[in-house]
């Protein structure tokens, strides 16, 4: 069993190492981004324009919300992403009605950041329901929805946001029973006709391809949305005069027509931010790209190489996190399985970690740890500490009495007894605990890419981003045949190891 | 272990013991010394005490007031470890670890205590050769081995490190009547070739006749009567040792 458990310690410890010396990064500038569609699209673009001004850029795309980026930037996880005014003042600084650049700028200095000058367009929350239901049901404002028997769908954040549906459905006298959706499967929810009114932005590409018609807001609900890059105040003056370019770059219109570019005909965002830039390097104050070489070479970059790469961080992700929960979980419980109350108060906590929600935790994480591989690796450590420190308590404690009798009637001491009798007969259930633990850490660490730590998650989390159901399965396929083969191999290394019974 | 304290002829003295579990006293001032070098059977009832009794002498029970001595000592409250490798320990059902062989549950105490390898195997073989088993169970798990075997091998792990005294608790009860006889035969031929001082405990008072030399008969935690076995036999000296003996012997 020993031999088996120092096997196991070796192969984890290689992934571990492998993660410190692939985990060096470049910090010369960090784009962050949302994890949908424009605030990928915008934060290429201004990745594009820094590298053509000679930046070393690195893209910690697709961070899960608001809130992670916020708390990213503010702790210079990140140098810059692209936000909007209405939501910063809003979900973030509480500041009442459309305050401008300059008001919002002004609360901003307390958490050290600052907004640049804005790109040109407003994306504004919209209310959008299907173009014939539109027309059969003559809706043409949010408040011809007044006492229809609709199914109401909301994305979850604009469910809690102040600025979201509770202040809707009190300024239009709305009292429809809502339920969350995700926001990238709501396009598909309408298309499906399984829901019929849901949010959307303004200047999403998706309106069109599915016939969607945006109600008017004609009490005037929704705050601005004005883009803009959103930076540490102390970000230096050759920073800001790389990004002066993106003033007034692009305006509604511009915009949709991008988003639909990427989302209706599928092309990659480098790609489509390549080509804009390309088309309008004069007025954003870079020379003219060359167009076939490095960024199309990047969006062509064989998808499986990249897939290796997502994988191989996948392993290191959950690999070290499992390392971690292993060695510290099994010390945990050797040390508190004699005693019952303790013991139970490890199980109680342990237990307690799981019922937090992943992206919570992950949220929750960023002020100690920042974004990327160690909060990651500390949600996941803290998810697999469960099934191990469980299974490894009850088998310790519970082994046969009377063989526990006759051990101390040997004359076997404490430590002779674990090392003998208790810890030979537990070998079964600690590895289905380890198991287990492996399992779920490998699910649970497709959400690690909402904090920019990469592996199978990223796929997903830009495959939802544009409804890409493609590249969601090329990181959720893995990821599962990951778990099935972790789940046979550790069978076989239980059999292998387990004593004789 | 020094006899010099008390008679030389006494291997375990209890003096004044009282025991309980919560509310229910098992002994009240028991005062009992069993004899050296010979073969002790504890008789009783279920519930009289007597596995409680035998669970004092190597400290797996505490007494609430009184001692015990084995071979004059005082059992001691720390380093039992030691202490109780001095003693041999066989139960019902033999206690074998399941993930052990046959030689490793035999040898493991020799093992721990730092014992050559050639040492215990030439131990090991002896105590085999002692209870009649083939030498071919040496490798063999506890599961592959028939309740008689596996028996014949918790004796020979309770006698690896040859220790002075031999606790048994009921180790001849759980197996078929053949098998018994065989397994009395081997004590009887172990005892011959490594005399020690022996506690047995059991209900079978066939037995206790057959293999023990001094006989005890307990009845809710009191010495209801004791001494030879074919003297108590014949002369009950309660109404509870007559009806045992009647129970089982008429």
């Amino acid at each position: 069993m020993s031999k088996g458990l120092w096997l196991l310690c070796l192969l984890l410890c290689w992934t571990g190492v492998q993660a410190g010396q692939t985990s060096e990064e470049n910090r010369a500038v960090v784009v962050g981004s949302k994890n949908f569609g424009e605030s990928y699209l915008l934060a290429e673009i201004a990745a594009q324009v820094l590298e053509a001004q000679g930046y070393m850029v690195t893209r910690q795309f697709g961070l899960g919300g608001t809130l992670i980026c916020y708390e990213a930037l503010k702790n210079g996880e990140i140098d810059l992403y692209p936000e909007y005014t209405g939501t910063l003042s809003q979900a973030v600084l509480n500041l009442p009605g459309n305050p401008t650049r300059q008001q919002i700028n002004q609360a901003l200095q307390a958490d050290g950041l600052e907004l640049l000058s804005e790109y040109g367009f407003n994306n504004t929350y919209a209310v959008v329901v299907r173009d014939a239901q539109a027309a059969a049901l003559g809706l043409e404002r949010i408040g011809d929805l007044q006492g229809t028997q609709l199914a109401f769908a909301f994305s979850h954040e604009f469910l809690r946001r102040e600025d979201g549906w509770p202040g809707l459905a009190q300024r239009y006298g709305l009292s429809q029973p809502v339920t969350g959706i995700e926001h990238a499967l709501a396009y598909q929810a309408m298309d499906d006709q399984a829901i019929d009114v849901t949010d959307a932005y303004s200047t999403d590409g998706e309106l069109q391809r599915y016939r969607l018609r945006i109600l008017q807001d004609d009490l005037g609900y929704f705050p601005e949305y004005r883009a803009a890059t959103l930076v540490q105040a102390n970000a230096s003056l050759e920073l800001r005069s790389a990004l002066a370019g993106l003033h007034n770059m692009l305006n509604e219109s511009q915009v949709q027509a991008l988003n639909a570019k990427v989302a209706l005909q599928g092309l990659g965002f480098a790609e489509v931010a390549a080509v804009f830039i390309g088309d309008n390097s004069a007025r954003l104050g870079v020379a003219k790209l060359q167009r076939g070489d490095g960024q199309t070479a990047w969006s062509q970059q064989a998808w499986v190489v990249e897939l290796w790469g997502h994988f191989l961080r996948h392993l290191q992700l959950t690999g070290t996190a499992l390392l971690a929960a292993i060695s510290i979980g099994l010390s945990l419980s050797l040390l508190v399985y004699r005693r019952r109350r303790l013991a139970a108060g490890l199980v109680y906590f342990c237990g307690l970690m799981q019922t937090v929600p992943s992206l919570a935790l992950l949220a929750l994480m960023i002020p100690v740890f920042g974004i990327g591989f160690v909060p990651a690796i500390i949600a996941l450590f803290l998810y697999s500490l469960l099934p191990i420190v469980r299974n490894a308590i009850t088998a310790l404690a519970n082994t046969d009495p009377t063989l526990v009798k006759v051990s101390m009637a040997l004359g076997l001491g404490p430590w002779e007894q674990l090392r003998y009798l208790r810890l030979p007969l537990a070998t079964p259930a600690i590895f289905a605990g380890i198991r287990t633990a492996a399992v779920i850490s490998i699910g649970t660490a497709t959400l690690a890419a909402f904090i920019g730590a990469g592996g199978l998650g990223e796929p997903i989390v830009v495959g939802l981003s544009l409804n890409d159901t493609d590249m969601i399965l090329r990181g959720a396929i893995p990821a599962a045949v990951l778990a099935i083969l972790v789940e046979i191999a550790f069978g076989a290394l239980e059999r292998r190891v387990s004593p004789p019974q | 272990m020094s006899a010099e304290k008390q008679q030389p002829d006494v291997a375990v003295a209890f003096n004044d013991v009282a025991k309980s579990f919560g509310s229910l006293d098992v002994f009240c001032g028991l005062t009992l010394s069993l004899p050296k070098d010979q073969t002790t059977a504890i008789v009783g009832t279920s519930g009289s005490g007597k596995t409680t009794l035998l669970q004092m002498i190597n400290g797996l029970e505490k007494p609430d007031t009184g001692g015990v001595e084995v071979f004059g000592q005082q059992v001691p409250t720390q380093g039992l470890e030691v202490f109780r490798r001095g003693i041999g320990y066989a139960v019902q059902g033999a206690g074998l670890f399941p993930h052990l062989t046959a030689q490793q549950n035999v040898t493991l105490v020799a093992q721990l205590e730092g014992w050559p390898e050639p040492r215990m195997q030439a131990r090991f073989d002896e105590l085999l050769r002692a209870v009649g088993l083939a030498a071919d169970v040496a490798t063999r798990l506890p599961r592959q081995l028939s309740g008689g075997q596996q028996q014949r091998l918790g004796i020979c792990r309770a006698l690896m490190l040859q220790p002075p005294i031999l606790l048994l608790d009921e180790p001849f009860s759980a197996v078929d009547p053949i098998t018994r006889l065989g397994l009395y035969e081997s004590f009887e031929q172990v005892r011959e070739t490594t005399p020690a001082t022996t506690v047995l405990v059991t209900h079978d008072l066939r037995e206790a006749k057959r293999l023990a030399e001094f006989m005890v008969i307990l009845d809710a935690g009191e010495v209801v009567q004791s001494g030879a076995p074919a003297e108590v036999l014949a002369h009950p000296a309660s109404p509870y040792a007559e009806r045992l003996i009647e129970s089982q012997l008429s």
